[in-house]
């Protein structure tokens, strides 16, 4: 049953992704883009979001998960550097591109080469950055 | 804008839906990075059938969705140095902060979690200030 909820979540996801909008990068770059002609839509968008999500996280409270035995516990609460220097990197090619993890998935099929090319790289990625975390830390040890 | 904003609301709660059910049936947080990183990085060996499950719905549903209303653009930029380095950012930033839009966007902010709040607000500041430079100053994208 697990993976039929992840399916049903993925496919889920995606519509959500497609009706919204997120999959055009215009309205990605569009939203960042405060000196051009701006598109609020991605504020809608994570709003929308929001909500039922904040439902779910108060369901968490008082109730067990349905396919699980325990809820994910909350995060360290700690800013490291990890977390600054990957969102920088991650913004800078969001910007770029005005793609990011989900909606590079939802659009493989219909984004053409740049899709492709993006989605490629973006695993080779992937694929590098533990040894870049290795690389961080142990700068950060001798520091 | 016309009505763009409506379909942003209706297509916002249906990802926020899409991240209640994968919380309260499965017990997961729906990051997209996490879930596609652990399957390329082999962290998430354990469970690949579940990501791998979740991937497949993101892929083929919208995709099928498309086709079948006719194509959706996606206007990705042709040029493949700038997709490229795009994605090698991408990949290794979201690893790197445990986190993308999904995770520490949707996920993480409507939990108050402190985390997602900060690593948003780097994602969307460093994506404001490229889009100004290489839009506005540079003229690449």
């Amino acid at each position: 049953m697990r993976v039929l909820v992840s399916f049903i979540t993925g496919a889920t996801f995606g519509v959500g992704l497609l009706v919204s909008g997120m999959t055009n990068t215009d309205k990605v770059q569009g939203w960042l883009d405060i000196f051009g002609n701006w598109d609020p839509t991605l504020a809608f968008v994570m709003g929308g979001a929001i909500v039922p999500m904040a439902i779910a996280w108060q369901l968490t409270k008082s109730r067990k998960p349905v396919y699980a035995d325990s809820f994910p516990a909350p995060p360290e609460p700690r800013i490291g550097r990890n977390l600054v220097i990957g969102s920088t990197l991650f913004g800078i090619g969001w910007g770029l591109a005005g793609l990011c993890p989900g909606p590079a998935v939802a659009s493989l099929l219909f984004g053409g080469i740049g899709g492709i090319a993006f989605m490629i790289a973006m695993l080779a990625g992937m694929a590098i950055a533990p040894r870049v975390r290795t690389h961080l830390d142990q700068y950060e040890t001798a520091s | 804008m016309h009505i763009d904003w409506i379909y942003g609301l209706i297509g916002g709660a249906i990802i926020g839906i899409a991240g209640a059910i994968f919380l309260l049936f499965n017990a997961r947080i729906m990051g997209a990075s996490g879930i596609i990183g652990g399957l390329v990085d082999g962290s998430g060996k354990s469970d690949w059938q579940e990501r791998a499950a979740l991937v497949a719905g993101l892929l083929f549903v919208p995709g099928i969705a498309a086709f079948a209303t006719g194509g959706a653009q996606t206007n990705v930029t042709g040029n493949l140095v700038v997709v490229v380095a795009a994605g090698l950012l991408v990949g290794v930033g979201t690893r790197l902060a445990n986190g993308c839009t999904s995770g520490h966007g949707v996920c993480g902010i409507s939990r108050l979690s402190l985390r997602g709040i900060v690593a948003t607000g780097f994602y969307i500041g460093a994506g404001g200030l490229t889009v100004v430079i290489f839009k506005h100053v540079l003229g690449v994208i």
